[in-house]
């Protein structure tokens, strides 16, 4: 399979007064056709800024310094604007996280939805239009003609952001990345929501980057998935193998503040100490400070390697033993 | 909206009411008009029959339930000058004052959005920090020294534009205006131009503000993920949501235009409702203060309540909540 995206040691970095934040520093992933990937880390850990720098959404202070993202064999990082700008909505879409705050309030659905296909496509009002309303219906919006005419307000959350979802496959993008689409959401419409989209991936053969801080959400969806911690992927692996033999402590820690059903009633494990401050990173490993599993071999910056079936950035993996039996 | 319509016409009849009482009684306290109407050398007999002639002999409660009496029927009493109705008085001078007015409204919309716009989208660029520090200059000068150096500057030593009076006026869809004419354009431009100077700046800071608070937001963000052009990201969706306060503010700033007015025809010798006020004032005219107060009154209600209704067609969640209402 060929990738579709291939991020090659990212680094974009906000060069603010205080000081250089480093929100994706050396970030490596490649996600094919048809293929989910999960993106999963702590509020602040760079997932959306990784997303964002995919677009050629970053603004100043930030910048990417470095790295490439070759997306269909073409290096994106830093492309001139108008080249990003026919990408964007085109050919790689994204779903934002709070679906109240990213529709326009003041433009109708149709408006919002039949722009993102003439920003692109020189056709007819009346075309862009239907297609907006099959796209609606798509992902299960009852009488999508009336919904067309309605404000953002007059929708629920949940309506939002399926609206936003249709909007990002108007175009049959090969790559949406879909930031944090559901936290907003009550978790009956975002399982619903969930199973949605990976239908539509499934069809369309859309490759697709799900952000998310909650291991649980792309368990069930994703084909893969990597961890990021403080701007770097601490793991990454099939979901299986990271989810039922997680190498990393970080990953271990964010499994163990998954609640499940065998385990009711028990106190569900929290990882000790803050998300890092970005601006004074430890020396050695990130996480170190709060890792259970430290060693003095962490006082220096862990580098990424091959082990058991995946990328790992550790000294020490848990249970490696039981993986490699 | 009947229902909301209704409540405000209510609110305004009671405003009108409570106005007239604290203007009617204001005028009474202050100097005794009998004598700038009869001679010098006049003898107690003639000044007790000027006070009889004009009603001055009775209580002011008496006098004040006569021309509220009188109101009711459409008349606000005699000038004591003239001798005509004061309302008629008015409304002769009223078409001077507005086209002034309208004049200066167009100025501060045609001038201060485009400007402001500039301002916020590049607010680190030179020009951006001028305009900001001319806004500053156009808050803080008093305006009748603008007026005057606007007048040594643009028809004394430039000599392209009359400084006094109003030009030849001509009737266009039935309606008599200076605007028509060339001769009529040139004498409105200074007036116009520092009776609008105030409401410019403020055109630059709402827009401005606007501008620079609506780029911050996600839907602006989204919109540039959906590839659209920055074009259409600037004027339709930021224009579209700034154009709610900025049309609402301005809308407002049509009564203190005829209100600040007052000034600018003084010093322009304009011959519209605030001039007539301030000779009215010197002479102790009460009856053409009293009723040239009444009208603007009556002016800021109707023109707030236009403006409510337009705020309304304007922004869709305030019309949602009205349909609940
Ligand atoms: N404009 C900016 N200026 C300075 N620092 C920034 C800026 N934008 C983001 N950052 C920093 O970059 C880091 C990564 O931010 P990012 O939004 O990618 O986090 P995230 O993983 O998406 O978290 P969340 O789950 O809260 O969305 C954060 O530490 C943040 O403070
Ligand atoms: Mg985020």
């Amino acid at each position: 399979m060929t990738a579709v995206l291939d991020v090659s040691g990212l680094k974009t970095h906000f060069f603010t007064h205080a000081g250089v934040v480093k929100a994706v520093d050396g970030v490596d992933f490649a996600v094919s056709k048809g293929e989910i990937m999960g993106l999963v880390g702590e509020s602040g850990s760079g997932k959306s800024i990784t997303g964002f720098s995919i677009l050629g959404l970053i603004d100043p202070p930030g910048r990417i310094v470095e790295g490439a993202i070759r997306f269909n064999g073409e290096d994106i990082a830093n492309a001139p604007e108008e080249r990003l700008q026919r990408l964007r909505g085109n050919r790689i879409s994204m779903i934002f996280q709070d679906p109240m705050m990213t529709l326009n309030p003041v433009l109708r659905i149709d408006t919002q939805m039949i722009e993102a296909i003439l920003a692109h496509e020189k056709i007819d009002r009346k075309s862009a239009w239907e297609r907006s309303r099959d796209a609606l219906g798509l992902v299960g919006i009852p009488s999508p003609e009336e919904r067309l005419r309605a404000y953002p307000h007059q929708l629920s959350g949940g309506m939002r952001q399926r609206v936003a979802i249709a909007t990002a496959f108007l175009n049959k993008p090969d790559l949406i990345i879909a930031d944090e689409p559901t936290t907003a959401l009550d978790v009956t419409i975002q399982a619903q929501i969930i199973h949605e989209a990976q239908k539509l991936t499934r069809q369309t053969g859309t490759a697709m980057i799900w952000i998310t801080h909650d291991l649980a959400v792309v368990a069930g969806l994703a084909d893969k998935i990597s961890v990021m911690y403080a701007g770097r992927i601490v793991e990454q692996g099939g979901t299986d193998d990271v989810i039922d033999h997680p190498l990393h402590p970080y990953t271990v820690g964010l499994l163990g503040s998954v609640p499940t059903a065998n385990q009711r009633g028990a106190r569900l494990f929290q990882i000790e100490g803050m998300t890092p401050n970005m601006l004074a990173l430890p020396q050695g490993c990130a996480f170190g400070p709060r890792c259970r599993a430290r060693t003095a071999a962490c006082a220096t910056q862990p580098a990424i390697s091959d082990v058991a079936r995946r990328r790992l950035r550790c000294f020490n993996p848990q249970a490696l033993a039981e993986v490699q039996e | 909206m009947t229902v909301f319509i209704i409540r405000r016409l209510l609110q305004a009849l009671l405003v009108v009411v409570l106005m007239s009482v604290i203007v009617f009684f204001g005028v009474n306290i202050v100097g005794d008009p009998v004598y700038m109407l009869v001679s010098p050398d006049a003898d107690q007999d003639d000044i007790a029959a000027a006070i009889a002639r004009l009603g001055l002999d009775r209580p002011i409660w008496e006098q004040y339930l006569l021309f509220l009496k009188g109101a009711l029927q459409g008349d606000l009493g005699n000038s004591f000058i003239f001798g005509e109705p004061a309302l008629q008085l008015i409304m002769h001078h009223m078409p001077a004052t507005m086209e002034l007015a309208f004049t200066a409204l167009m100025l501060a919309i045609v001038i201060g959005i485009p400007l402001g716009l500039y301002a916020g989208l590049y607010s680190e660029s030179p020009l951006s920090k001028g305009i900001m520090a001319g806004s500053i200059l156009g808050f803080s000068l008093p305006t009748f020294w603008v007026g005057l150096m606007l007048i040594m500057l643009f028809a004394v030593e430039l000599g392209w534009v009359p400084a006094t009076g109003r030009g030849d006026t001509a009737t266009f869809l039935g309606i008599q205006s200076s605007l028509f004419t060339p001769d009529g354009l040139s004498h409105i431009f200074l007036p116009a131009l520092n009776l609008a100077l105030l409401k410019i700046s403020l055109a630059i800071r709402l827009t401005r503000a606007g501008v620079r608070e609506a780029l911050g937001q996600d839907y602006v963000k989204y919109a540039r993920a959906k590839g659209l052009t920055t074009r259409r990201i600037i004027f339709v969706h930021v224009m579209k949501n700034i154009m709610i306060p900025v049309v609402t503010v301005m809308g407002l700033e049509f009564g203190s235009l005829i209100g600040f007015s007052v000034v600018t025809e003084t010093i322009f010798a304009w011959p519209g409702m605030g001039k007539l006020l301030i000779d009215a004032i010197l002479q102790l005219d009460r009856p053409v203060v009293v009723a040239y107060l009444m009208i603007i009154v009556l002016f800021f209600i109707v023109i707030n309540l236009i403006v409510d209704i337009l705020y309304s067609l304007l922004d869709p969640r305030v019309r949602l909540q009205d349909q609940g209402a």
